[in-house]
């Protein structure tokens, strides 16, 4: 990208988002370094849905600031690639899989311009990089859930940005699916993006992550997921309530370390 | 083919015809983005609405031209929708239940007034009584022609902008995120069903306009999967209902032409929702019944 100074890809100054009178975000300072594979962890109701969409101008912010690349959003759409959370759409819609991986390429074609062969040729190469080309003419309804969000995923990837925001992109897959999800975010660490997920799986978290920022309502800890993600910082994220949490993410890193390499397939 | 003859030789009968299959098939055409949005009781609030429209735009003028009362009832479907995507905004109340609000409060003020216009004793209160359940038989050249334009208008715009409209429909989120002004969309998105429904008073009237806008879309998505089929075919089936309304109740001297339009649109409805394939009903309970007996054996 830019030369010189490093831009980071995502800098979020003092962001406060309220919903009528609840804080659902306070005070966030967050700078998510490029090229990461980043997660936005914390309990529900932290606020990590209205995070990612504060960033993209979404929700009215209060107060605060978000540059993507050194600029207001408005100024980087381009660079911007976004997949909401699966069940936010109405999946009986009447379309097919490749139909919806193309509306990824209209922000770029912008007002009253049609998709054409082009864009038709690059939604299905991105239907192909999450294995799903072989249901590029299915009626969405007919997918399973998984298929559901592999579509989606193509369709951020017809974005062709350099910064992804993913909204649970885990939820309710299959290992197929999760395997796919898995493979897509690290070919894209490689080609240097920087992906950013919310995720509230706490076991599959370390496998999949780099970078973790741990959110509820104000930013508890962000950073390298290792030196971050400790009991610790996520006693601080989930308080007492979550104790069960907290005792099971501890046998959990026993179990991590008693099985050793097996853990990496 | 007699009755083809017959249909562009009789004056009325054409212009009943063509009214109302152009009514249909505007209102079919734009009635599938406002199912697709969850939003099909929009059409039916803003149909209501329209009625004080009407009578506040002949307190004002005194005149019963058509082109005046049709503006004012534009105008009073236009600020009923703002009004309501206000409340939805600016309230806890819920989309459904602010329809409900808009729509009755409107009727309600639009009743009085008619009332008060029939009690002022001017002679030519009966004019506007008919926007109620429409009466197309009163429809003239000129009529057809203004409906021919605002129509020809609205599709072209839902013809310029499909693209923006589909994304819109299916994931509005996802339209802002790459820059689209949703709000801008949704509100001429909304002006539209506005033009559909001032088109239709003078044919079906207020109170059932709804059905024209919901009708057609609903019996499309039966039989197709993709959103360009099922607005063509919404269009055609809104078209075909209003040209075998009119058919029947010119035929038989007295029946009233919007019901008749709205029956004939039941019609295809209740044959979409049974007999469509993969969707309809009667497939579905013949695959249950196949899959129970393979079960069994």
């Amino acid at each position: 990208m830019q030369t010189g100074i490093a831009v980071a890809p995502v800098e979020i100054n003092d962001l406060t988002v309220a919903y009528r009178d609840k804080l659902v975000l306070q005070d966030i300072d967050l700078t998510i370094p490029e090229g990461k594979l980043a997660a936005i962890i914390g309990p529900n109701g932290a606020g990590k849905s209205t995070l990612i969409k504060a960033v993209l101008g979404l929700v009215p912010t209060t107060a605060g600031s978000v540059r993507i690349y050194g600029k207001p959003y408005a100024e980087q759409r381009r660079l911007v690639g976004y997949v909401p959370q699966r069940s936010s759409v109405d999946w009986d819609f009447p379309t097919t899989a490749l139909d919806v991986v193309m509306m990824g390429t209209y922000g770029r074609l912008g007002w009253l311009r049609r998709p054409g062969a082009a864009e038709r040729d690059f939604a299905m190469h991105c239907l192909e990089q999450v294995g799903m080309a072989p249901y590029a003419d299915r009626q969405i309804s007919q997918l399973s859930g998984g298929q559901q969000q592999r579509v989606f995923l193509a369709r951020a990837l017809a974005q062709d940005a350099q910064i992804y925001f993913m909204d649970e992109p885990f939820v309710g897959v299959d290992a197929v699916t999760e395997r796919a999800i898995v493979a897509l975010l690290q070919a894209l660490q490689q080609q240097g993006k920087t992906v950013i997920c919310v995720h509230h799986d706490l076991d599959s978290a370390p496998d999949y992550f780099d970078w973790v920022a741990l959110l509820n309502v104000r930013l508890v800890a962000s950073g390298p997921f290792a030196s971050t993600f400790t009991a610790d910082n996520l006693r601080k994220t989930y308080g007492g309530a979550m104790k069960a949490a907290i005792a099971h993410f501890q046998h959990f890193e026993e179990d991590r370390r008693g099985l050793g390499i097996m853990k990496r397939e | 083919m007699g009755i083809l003859v017959e249909l562009f030789a009789d004056y009325t009968l054409r212009n009943v015809a063509l009214g109302s299959a152009l009514l249909g098939m505007v209102s079919g055409a734009l009635g599938c983005f406002a199912v697709l949005r969850r939003q099909g009781l929009l059409g039916d609030a803003l149909a209501h609405a329209a009625l004080p429209g009407i009578c506040i735009a002949y307190l004002l003028t005194q005149t019963k031209a058509p082109i005046v009362l049709l503006l004012g009832a534009a105008a009073a479907g236009w600020i009923a929708a703002i009004l309501l995507l206000q409340i939805v905004r600016h309230t806890r109340i819920s989309e459904d239940s602010a329809l409900g609000i808009v729509l009755s409060t409107f009727f309600a003020f639009g009743i009085v007034l008619l009332t008060f216009i029939a009690k002022r004793g001017s002679a030519n209160q009966s004019g506007l009584d008919k926007f109620l359940f429409g009466q197309a038989a009163a429809l003239v050249a000129e009529d057809v022609m203004t409906m021919a334009v605002l129509g020809g208008v609205a599709l072209a715009i839902v013809a310029l902008l499909y693209k923006e409209f589909k994304l819109l429909a299916f994931d509005a989120p996802f339209a802002a995120s790459l820059g689209f002004n949703t709000d801008w969309l949704s509100v001429l998105l909304t002006s539209l069903i506005v033009v559909a429904v001032v088109i239709g008073l003078q044919t079906v009237g207020v109170v059932l306009m709804a059905a024209l806008l919901v009708g057609p879309a609903v019996a499309a998505r039966q039989w197709t999967n993709r959103l360009g089929v099922m607005v063509i075919l919404a269009a055609l089936f809104g078209a075909l209902s209003g040209l075998v309304g009119a058919l029947m109740s010119v035929s038989d001297e007295g029946i009233p032409t919007g019901p008749m339009v709205i029956l004939s649109l039941t019609g295809i409805v209740l044959c979409s929702v049974f007999f469509a394939p993969e969707r309809g009903l009667v497939w579905d309970a013949v695959r249950r019944r196949t899959q129970r007996a393979a079960w069994v054996e």
